[in-house]
């Protein structure tokens, strides 16, 4: 299985941006994506910024793809995602069909990511056609409905031309909106947000009033409270997942690499924390958390 | 400019005719509807009866097939387009490119309008839904006025959007927050925050908790007005403010709106609300008619009349009312 770095879905400083990446050059990663996903008004970094890091870790021998928007509003918005699909030397990951038709004027292959709503075998296989070449499968999708679709005929036998991407770490985006919620969270109008997100590294945590974590605020985007963890999992993906993706966080993700690594045939199994959930890819609500049997509970 | 209303039923169908409606939506029971509610919407005999009906009328119906198909049960997806196509429908409201692809290759008459479930909303995705000759795009609730204009300005796709009702506050058919808290979306099953897991709890003081699959959204005092707990709309904690983190309990109301949506050329208002009764259609659809009809006369001096607000505000969730992310200061 290869491993992935999605791209980094919160707000941080440039230097933390720049020193994540001189971390990701030195570690055995297979694929990294970068870029703005979330919101245009994050402008740290801004496109040839991605752009020269991309050639950095490409030198690192990193594979390396351009990741764009999911929710696209304003002409801007478009103007900015046409450079990312004309930058002439990167793979693109299309998170809205919006950028999957500027691909297609330059025949140009992508990404698709798990936003596309790909559900059956029939949008799977017309997406392939349109040069799909690597295939984000949606967050609410289980191992069993993956399965079920892979084993269609028509799939099958395209199978060789397209790679599947799963994400497997990190908070899941779950909805984006016209609101920014974490702008709100100050009590500031969108416009007026002060690009307040640089304040919250891990977005902000959003809890019931009986103490459950149950949505992280990022902006326009909102994630799962508890942290997706498929690290028990990875066994069972043999033959379904061909690349695995962790989400960014501001501390320890190199080292979650190597625990994902060490444990791709179940020999380093790890406890999941109290706020970790793999309910989705069990065919359960996201938020669920089934921990099998442990060998130190013997 | 048309008046698009919901029905679930065939009295609440009735009511949109009698009382003014261009055109109506409705859905097939079952899985391809992404208002799948138990007891509502139509089998494909309910169907040739309505297009009956609504054609006698002189009127449109538009069906909505609008969830994305399973992997074993394409074939339901592949049946609705069929029954609705030997109905004689005006109009199918499709989301999956598998079903758009189907419906435009074997019925290349049908008029196909994209759903707000594809969440389609830039002038680029746009053009890559012309491929399926579609016609007509469904707006997402996520875009302001001004982004609105410059779509209709850019594109020569016709332009849906929504004037009236419940408010989704995410890009629809892109929020998977109810199978995440349940383990069914609108995407998979057509249902947000479904009432099997809903679940009431009295507090001792004598208010209420309402919970969803155990989560609680929200609590309520014994003088509150306890709302549905739709998943989005609860209060929850935030550093050390506890209120409505997402959204409040408040309706879409874009009467204000109406003459630039007019003015810019929007082809069609959609009321929501296919779960709602028959009185509630009634009662809507007779307000917009009047509006539009006014605006249509006279735009340069519509103001929105007062009992229409009333009314209006009357039928809406909390019995509030927002122009949620038409307007720019909306937070």
């Amino acid at each position: 299985m290869k491993f992935s770095f999605g791209p980094i879905l919160y707000f941080w400083p440039r230097l933390e941006v720049e020193k994540f990446y001189r971390e990701v050059a030195d570690s055995d990663v297979d694929c990294v994506y970068l870029g703005e996903a979330v919101c245009s008004k994050r402008r740290e970094l801004k496109f040839d910024d991605y752009f020269r890091i991309a050639q950095e870790l490409r030198e690192a021998g990193k594979q390396v793809c351009l990741s764009t928007m999911t929710l696209l509003e304003a002409p801007s918005e478009l103007r900015e995602l046409r450079k990312y699909c004309d930058n002439g030397e990167f793979l693109v990951e299309a998170n809205d069909v919006g950028a999957i038709s500027l691909l297609n004027e330059q025949k140009l292959p992508f990404v698709g990511g798990a936003a596309l709503q790909i559900y059956n075998q029939h949008s799977l296989r017309r997406f392939i056609g349109m040069g799909m070449k690597r295939w984000v499968i949606p967050a609410e999708l289980s191992r069993d409905w993956l399965a079920e679709l892979l084993a269609e005929p028509m799939i099958e036998s395209v199978r060789d031309c397209f790679e599947t991407e799963l994400m497997g770490f990190g908070h899941l985006p779950l909805a984006w909106s016209g609101r920014c919620f974490t702008a709100r969270s100050e009590n500031r109008a969108k416009d007026q947000c002060e690009l307040c997100c640089i304040k919250y590294p891990q977005g902000r945590t959003v809890t019931s009033q009986d103490g459950t974590e149950v949505f992280v605020l990022n902006g326009i985007q909102t994630q799962s409270g508890s942290r997706y963890n498929l690290i028990n999992q990875l066994q069972g993906m043999h033959g379904l997942v061909d690349m695995l993706r962790l989400s960014p966080e501001p501390s320890d993700s190199l080292t979650w690499l190597q625990r994902f690594r060490m444990n791709q045939d179940g020999q380093r199994p790890y406890r999941l924390a109290r706020n970790e959930s793999n309910g989705y890819w069990l065919k359960l609500a996201g938020l669920a958390q089934v921990n099998e049997r442990m060998e130190d509970d013997c | 400019m048309e008046l698009l209303c919901p029905a679930g039923s065939m009295p609440a169908l009735k009511a949109a005719l009698e009382n003014g409606a261009d055109a109506v939506y409705v859905g097939f029971k079952g899985e391809t509807n992404a208002r799948h509610f138990a007891g509502l919407n139509l089998d494909a005999t309910g169907l040739r009866e309505a297009v009956k009906l609504v054609h006698s009328y002189g009127k449109k119906i538009h069906v909505a097939i609008n969830t994305f198909a399973h992997v074993r049960t394409w074939d339901h997806w592949r049946k609705a387009v069929d029954d609705a196509a030997a109905a004689g429908v005006d109009v199918l409201i499709v989301a999956d490119v598998a079903v758009l692809a189907y419906a435009a290759e074997r019925y290349p008459r049908m008029e196909l309008h994209l759903s707000v479930q594809a969440s389609a909303t830039n002038a680029a995705a746009i053009d890559f839904y012309k491929q399926f000759n579609v016609k007509r795009v469904v707006l997402p609730r996520v875009l302001s006025m001004q982004q609105v204009r410059s779509l209709a300005r850019t594109t020569d796709v016709d332009l849906e959007v929504f004037a009236f009702g419940s408010l989704c506050i995410m890009a629809e058919g892109r929020c998977y927050l109810s199978s995440y808290m349940t383990g069914q979306s609108p995407n998979t099953a057509g249902a947000c925050s479904p009432a099997e897991f809903v679940r009431w709890d009295e507090t001792a003081d004598g208010g209420l908790e309402s919970r969803l699959n155990g989560i609680m959204i929200d609590r309520f005092a014994a003088d509150e007005t306890a709302g549905y707990p739709t998943l989005c709309k609860g209060r929850f904690k935030v550093g050390d403010d506890t209120y409505h983190a997402l959204e409040e309990p408040t309706s879409l109301n874009t009467l204000d709106l109406l003459p630039e949506l007019y003015r810019e050329g929007i082809a069609s208002l959609k009321i929501e609300g296919r779960q709602r009764s028959p009185a509630y259609v009634a009662q809507i659809t007779r307000v917009w008619r009047q509006a539009i009809d006014r605006v249509m006369t006279d735009p340069d001096h519509f103001t929105a009349q007062d009992e229409w607000n009333a009314v209006l505000a009357n039928l809406s969730e909390g019995s509030q009312t927002t122009l949620g992310a038409y307007h720019r200061k909306w937070k």
